[in-house]
Formats: C-alpha cells, structure tokens, sequence
C-alpha cells in the first residue's frame, strides 16, 4: 500500500475471469502519517481505508471482466462490518467476486482477511471486514484517463492482455 | 394488476422505504415516488436478481436522451412491469 497516493492495493494475486474472482494482496505500511492521527499512540488502519481496499479490488476485478472497457466509479455499499482491528505492517488478502453485472452497473461482495502468514497469530486466516459493493460503470472519461489506469494497472500484475482486447 | 407490478411495486416499497399504497400502476418512479438514480440502481439490482433478466438501462437513457422513447416508456411502472415480461418472454424463448 502506499496510503498518501490513495493505492490500497499491492498485487493482483489471481484474477479468474470464469469465477468472476479476484484475490488481491495488500500489505499494511509499517509508518504513515495516517497512524499519527488515527490514533496517537494507537495505530489503526482506518475503516475507510479498509472500505477503499475493498473497493479497489473489486474496480479491478470489473475492470478485467469488462476487458478495460469502461470505469467502475464506487456508488453504494451495503452490510460493510469491520470485524477486527488491522494495525500497522499486516499482510492481508482483499477478495472480491462479481456479485451481478447490470446495465451501467455492477453489484460486487468483497472481504479483506489476515493472511495466514502474518505475524500475529490471533489474526490467521481470520476475517477482517465484508461489503457489499456497487459501481456505476462508465465510459473512460478520456483516452488519457484510460492510459493511467492501464500504466497502474501493469503495476498491480493485472494481466494486460486484457487490456488489449477493450 | 399483474403479477410482475406487484413484485416490482414491493421491490420500490423495501428498497426505497416508500408505503406499498402510495406505489400505483400508474406512478412515475422518478416524477411521482421521488427515486433518484441511485436508488433506481438499488431497484434494477433486485429487479435483475428477482427475474433473471437484466434491464438495459443504458440503451433506454440513451433512448430519452435521443428523443426516441420517453421516460414515460420505462418509468411508469406499469411500462416497466411489461418491459420486464418482455425481457422475461425473451429469454425463455
């Protein structure tokens, strides 16, 4: 992650177009200033942040099953439960799968785990948080906008193939 | 009053908190009950899941916006109770 650029998200670990899965890894920075505000002395990450992860993963796995097509811009969620504290330097896992693909929109249920090898045994395997997620979907706002998103999107490992074929 | 409008009338009446008695056949969703558009994403949602169809609602909006339809086509419910048995028919056949 890198918090202060809005990234939430480190690396597309799979992305299964017929599952209309995507798992992804994000690992908590170890310092943010965010930590010093939220909250002094108590470093936790964020609900938001946690929300915005999610929502990450979720564009991206729409993304993928729209061949770049067109832009998922987060609308509505629902049911989001934020079950666990995530503190600095956690290793975690955001899942997403495409819950409904609609006529201008997507509905997509996705959820963020501590991942198995983390640190602290507590929190193996356990379920951090959960929502379900829906996007407008649009056209790119410009060819520049579209660039940007597939120069990221080569940074995340989403395989660009796909990117090709929009 | 058909099957499709009752279901769709209580699909508006859970999603969107309006009384079931105010939703009639002949209400427009957006001039009559008020329901923006993303609300009406909540409703195609449930309308999509409930009939197994999904509603294009980008090819209607860009029929209003064409001047090509009204939204008195797609939005008065009863229209839409019968584009929904149409989509429905379509895919069965």
């Amino acid at each position: 992650m890198q918090i202060e650029y809005f990234r939430l998200i480190d690396r597309i670990i799979a992305l299964d177009l017929a599952a209309r899965t995507i798992q992804v890894e994000a690992i908590v920075p170890a310092e943010s200033t965010i930590f010093e505000g939220h909250f002094p002395g108590h470093p936790l990450m964020p609900g938001v942040l946690l929300q915005e992860a999610m929502n990450q993963a979720s564009g991206w796995l729409i993304i993928g099953i729209t061949k770049f097509t067109c832009m998922p811009f987060f609308a509505a969620v629902k049911e989001a439960k934020f079950r666990s504290f995530v503190t600095p330097g956690m290793a975690l896992t955001v899942n997403a799968t495409l819950e409904h693909e609609g006529s201008g929109y997507a509905v997509t249920r996705a959820e963020i785990r501590a991942r198995a090898q983390d640190r602290n045994q507590d929190n193996q395997d356990k379920l951090i948080c959960n929502a379900e997620i829906t996007f407008r979907l649009v056209p790119f706002p410009s060819p520049h906008f579209r660039e940007n998103m597939e120069k990221f999107a080569a940074t995340i490992s989403f395989p660009m193939e796909l990117a090709a074929n929009g | 009053m058909s099957a499709t409008f009752e279901t769709v009338a209580n699909i508006i009446s859970e999603t969107c908190d309006i009384p079931r008695d105010k939703i009639k056949p002949e209400s427009h969703a957006i001039n009559d009950l008020g329901i923006d558009s993303l609300d009406f994403l909540d409703i195609a949602f449930a309308i999509d899941k409930t009939f197994g169809i999904k509603m294009p609602l980008e090819q209607w909006t860009q029929e209003v916006n064409e001047g090509r339809a009204t939204t008195d086509q797609y939005f008065v419910l009863k229209n839409l109770s019968t584009r929904i048995d149409e989509l429905v028919a379509a895919k069965k056949a």
